[in-house]
């Protein structure tokens, strides 16, 4: 028992959500079923509109589904999670506060650092600093947003996502704004977090490329109404490299997964 | 010839740079200047036509005749302009307060703002004007129907810009803090809230200038104090210059409050106002 729940962290069974009050809305996701284990990085990757965001929304409870059930650390989830960590393809950083704030703003509300915050102050500073500067971002603490580069701005968002050790962190395409190289770059960072964390991470992404880089797992959804018709593990060493992508086997496990997608588009 | 345009620009940019002369209108000292410019050349023109047309003095009287009678009538004055300063801030101080709250209530809940909106339409629509003979009959002549008429005049915008600015927040940003298991307060307080600031105080600047108006209005109606009344005194006694300087000192009064709005907002708000001079200095300090 103790180890079945220790072994699944994020439990989805036959999940449907269909989108509007009257039940005749968009058909989002149907029997959508997966489960991720603690600490695992798993990757969703699926043909465009295919609901992978509206995934995220049902397993952190924003959503709730329309039919089947989410448990999450054993709990059924009925409401927001306040484990959860997010990140969006766009950065939603508060203009009025300068990047350490920005950064700080979780602890703000997420207990038990809600009310130790003023008292704790200068450690937890300490805190977001160190996130800071393993990103890559130490120097711009007391920048404002705008005064970042787009690169730069999702980098602190993540930090944002971090700051108060979630046991949950769920990406809906975080590096999708991004040019190559900045893209790569923050692999690499992210690879770092999640070495030097170990959170469990759900990340939803359209490029397959790092999706292979980054997960243990990867996930393949299909076309809306959406649901996983494929899994495959990612058996390459940590800390990997961003030349592996290129080795065979990456290239092999891109192919793959691509043609699953194509499969899975032409059937819709 | 294209060519020579061309490098005749670029040997002028060179020579500018060299020298560094900017033409006047660039000038930081000539913009600060520039306003009194105007309104002296205003009072300038004004004198030279009631002289040159030698217009009748109960009809228009002079800059000069006017300052003469608000000199000799500055105590008076000030006495007027002073019990309007203090009913039009009452005014906008409660529709600052009920203002801002009924907007964080109508932004935040789709319920509230479907269920009150059009009936706050309705009651904005009413002219003020007419609703003061009805605030006499209950409250008396005094000060009373002034300070309701200006905050009627100055809660509506208030209200709608603050329930724009919480209404607006991105659904993402809402997500993030929902996931932590932010509270609807939280939400409000965290992101809706500041973000709104910058819609609060540029409705502030509409809102006090209202506020002057609903003050002197009612004073005007039915008054027997402030410059409203001290206006309308004046005018039936025939003392066209008086009642012109009491005119003169309302202006005056509306600047005043609206440049300290103004200041309050640059202060509070910088991050929303990047602009290259002030915004980021004025953020970062």
């Amino acid at each position: 028992m103790n180890d079945m729940t220790m072994s699944s962290f994020v439990e989805m069974d036959d999940v449907s959500l269909r989108y509007g009050e009257d039940g005749d809305g968009t058909l989002a996701l149907e029997h959508a079923s997966m489960r991720v284990t603690r600490g695992e990085f798993v990757a969703v990757v699926g043909p465009s509109g295919c609901g992978k965001s509206t995934l995220m929304k049902v397993v952190t409870g924003l959503w709730p589904a329309t039919r089947g059930g989410v448990i999450v650390n054993s709990k059924e989830v009925d409401r927001p999670l306040s484990i959860t960590g997010m990140a969006f393809q766009n950065p939603t950083l508060l203009p009025w506060r300068t990047t350490l704030d920005n950064v700080m703003l979780p602890l703000e509300i997420v207990q038990p650092h809600a009310s130790q915050l003023s008292r704790d102050r200068k450690n937890y500073e300490a805190k977001a600093r160190d996130l800071l500067r393993l990103v890559g971002l130490q120097g711009f603490e007391s920048k404002y947003p705008w005064e970042l580069s787009g690169g730069m701005q999702q980098r602190a968002s993540i930090c944002r996502a971090l700051i108060h050790d979630p046991a949950l962190l769920m990406l809906d395409e975080p590096f999708g704004a991004l040019d190559m190289f900045t893209r790569e770059e923050l692999w690499l960072a992210m690879q770092d977090l999640w070495i030097a964390r170990r959170p469990t991470v759900i990340l939803v992404t359209h490029d397959l490329r790092e999706a292979v880089f980054l997960a243990d797992r990867i996930l393949v959804m299909s076309a809306r109404p959406g649901r996983i018709v494929a899994e495959r593990t990612v058996d390459l060493p940590r800390a990997r490299k961003l030349d592996m992508t290129y080795e065979p086997y990456a290239v092999n496990l891109v192919q793959e997964l691509r043609n699953h997608i194509s499969s899975a588009r032409e059937a819709a | 010839m294209s060519d020579m345009t061309m490098e005749n620009v670029a040997v002028g940019k060179t020579k500018s740079n060299v020298k560094r002369r900017r033409p006047l209108s660039r000038r930081k000292e000539f913009r600060y200047v520039l306003p009194w410019l105007v309104i002296a050349a205003m009072f300038l023109i004004w004198q030279l036509c009631v002289d040159g047309f030698q217009i009748e003095e109960f009809v228009l009287p002079s800059p000069a005749a006017i300052f003469a009678a608000a000199w000799e009538f500055h105590m008076p004055i000030l006495q007027s302009a002073w019990e309007t300063a203090v009913t039009t801030t009452t005014g906008f101080a409660f529709a600052i307060l009920i203002g801002t709250a009924g907007g964080v209530l109508i932004g935040s809940s789709p319920i509230i703002y479907a269920g009150f909106y059009p009936a706050l339409i309705g009651f904005n629509t009413i002219p003020k004007v007419a609703v003061v003979p009805i605030l006499i009959i209950w409250f008396g002549v005094g000060p009373i129907p002034a300070v309701i008429t200006s905050f009627m005049l100055a809660f509506f915008p208030i209200l709608v810009n603050v329930a724009t600015g919480i209404a607006t927040v991105e659904p993402e940003l809402q997500d993030v803090l929902r996931a932590l298991g932010a509270s609807r307060w939280q939400v409000i307080r965290k992101v809706g809230l500041p973000r709104s600031m910058p819609y609060f105080f540029a409705s502030l600047k509409v809102a006090i200038t209202v506020a002057f108006i609903g003050s002197i209005v009612a004073e005007t109606v039915g008054g027997n104090k402030g410059i409203g009344s001290f206006m309308l005194t004046a005018s039936s006694r025939f003392e066209v210059p008086l009642a012109f300087a009491a005119l003169l000192v309302t202006s005056i009064m509306g600047i005043i409050m609206y440049t300290i709005t103004s200041i309050v907002e640059r202060r509070m708000t910088g991050w929303a106002m990047r602009g290259p001079s002030g915004g980021i200095s004025v953020a970062a300090g």
